[in-house]
């Protein structure tokens, strides 16, 4: 067993339990709150989810201060292309990511050793190691906390949804009629706030654990420094005969599950389609940009030396003829 | 008494166009970046569909900073080294030097934040974020102003 522990396990497991772990696990505050300084992972052992939705509860129940609480009517969009998109009226929608629903429980029947079964496992926020979402942000909204936690800051957020199309697994959901764009040019930019998952950055803050985490009665995830979570995700998988996705997925993911089934089976299997993301393997985004900004480091030097090279050349046309005037 | 002016050499000449162009580019590209082009059909102009895929202005957009910090570092050395002799900066030229300052250096901050192993608070990320705009909306409010009196960056010495 790897060096994370949850809340939860260790009430349950005992003093047999805690004992056996106590010489390998940190205490919870510090664990949590990344102490090493390294960014913090989740582990979602699909095996163990039983599709309960407790988690999909308490979600909704310690973020529901942060949820949307839109002004209506909505301000007249122009063009008349740009959609209002509001689920405020719709709040009790639990099976895909919507503002008011940033986690869900994703199903899959599938064969396992010749048997078929139902496999169920949250979906949310992969919370990447290089965001896309927070990288492209045009106002610095979406932001990568050194943490390993990708969040919106609802109140900077304008809802232009570009999270959403770069996201490679299209995550986050807008919420028209709150926010900032509100103040600015409510019918010519902006469209509201995009929402989803912090992985409760608040909670963690204060030493505690993400609600979907503390609440799960079956231990499905777990939380620790990435290195860690990774070590233990192969354990897994090296045990069961099973399969990673999110270690490399997008150059590698703050959130990685362990499945007894390989994800492209997961991912034909599953409804997929807006607010429900697909388990494909995903290329790293911001591979360009990355390649790109060392290219960035040489331009200025390349400059330099041609200009350098201008200024050798004329000096030595100036100096030539009175060489030979000698 | 009216300044002296500055007859331009052809590679100048080259360097200016250059240097507008791919202020253009990055101009372009830069206000790509906002979610504006889709909604205000431009990029359902025949051969602009390439504008409202944010990936696509990015990459554009880092290949133009990778051609103007190679052109600003050329223009500069070459200034200092040569052309100094002969012209000096105008005042427009100074103000527009201090946007083009602000705009290069919140551009740097905004590739460094990008990179993965790079994080930076999150005061820090939005002030980037945005002076990164602001100081690109007020150079190109310069720079037509500038355009309007027929000021250029340098004069005869």
């Amino acid at each position: 067993m790897g060096n994370t522990i949850s809340r939860r396990a260790f009430l349950k497991g005992g003093i047999a339990a805690a004992g056996a772990l106590a010489a390998s696990s940190l205490p919870l505050p510090q664990t949590v709150k990344g102490a090493t300084g390294e960014e913090l992972a989740t582990l979602i052992d699909i095996r163990k989810c039983i599709g309960c939705e407790a988690c999909v509860e308490a979600c909704q129940e310690v973020n529901a201060p942060k949820f949307p609480e839109p002004t209506k009517p909505f301000p007249k969009m122009y063009p008349s292309r740009v959609k209002v998109s509001d689920w405020s009226e719709d709040r009790d929608v639990s099976d895909r990511l919507t503002p008011y629903n940033w986690l869900f429980i994703q199903e899959a029947v599938v064969t396992v050793k010749g048997e078929k079964k139902i496999l169920t496992f949250p979906r949310r926020c992969m919370h990447c190691q290089n965001p896309p979402c927070a990288d492209l942000c045009p106002w610095g909204a979406a932001r990568k906390l050194k943490n390993g936690i990708t969040r919106i800051d609802a109140d900077l957020c304008l809802g232009g949804s570009k999270c959403n199309k770069v996201c490679p697994w299209h995550i986050p959901q807008r919420q028209t009629g709150v926010g900032l764009y509100l103040d600015i040019l409510p019918s010519f930019a902006g469209n509201g706030v995009m929402y989803k998952c912090d992985r409760c950055y608040d909670r963690i803050e204060q030493g505690k654990l993400p609600a979907c985490i503390e609440v799960c009665p079956e231990n499905v995830q777990k939380i620790g420094p990435r290195h860690e979570i990774v070590k233990e995700a192969h354990a897994i998988a090296t045990e069961i005969n099973g399969y990673i996705y999110g270690e490399t997925e997008n150059g590698g993911t703050n959130t990685l599950y362990v499945s007894p089934v390989p994800f492209e089976e997961l991912n034909r299997a599953i409804e997929k389609g807006p607010g429900k993301p697909h388990l494909r393997p995903v290329k790293d985004a911001m591979a360009h940009a990355d390649n790109l900004a060392k290219a960035m480091v040489v331009a200025p030097i390349a400059g330099v030396a041609a200009a350098v090279g201008k200024f050798y050349n004329t000096s030595k046309k100036v100096t030539g003829p009175k060489e030979q005037d000698k | 008494m009216k300044p002296k002016k500055y007859k331009v050499s052809g590679e100048k000449r080259i360097v200016k166009w250059l240097y507008i162009l791919t202020f253009v580019v990055m101009a372009f590209t830069g206000f790509g970046q906002m979610p504006i082009f889709k909604r205000y059909y431009i990029s359902d102009i025949p051969g602009m569909g390439w504008s409202a895929d944010f990936y696509f202005t990015h990459y554009i957009h880092y290949l133009g900073a990778i051609f103007l910090l190679a052109l600003l570092a050329y223009v500069m050395v070459d200034y200092f080294l040569i052309t100094k002799r002969n012209v000096r900066l105008t005042a427009s030229a100074y103000v527009r030097i201090a946007l083009l300052t602000g705009i290069v250096l919140t551009g740097v901050i905004r590739v460094l934040k990008n990179l993965p192993e790079v994080v930076f608070s999150p005061g820090f990320t939005q002030f980037a974020d945005i002076s990164h705009l602001g100081f690109m909306m007020l150079y190109l409010l310069f720079a037509a102003i500038f355009l309007g009196l027929k000021s250029g960056w340098v004069q005869a010495r």
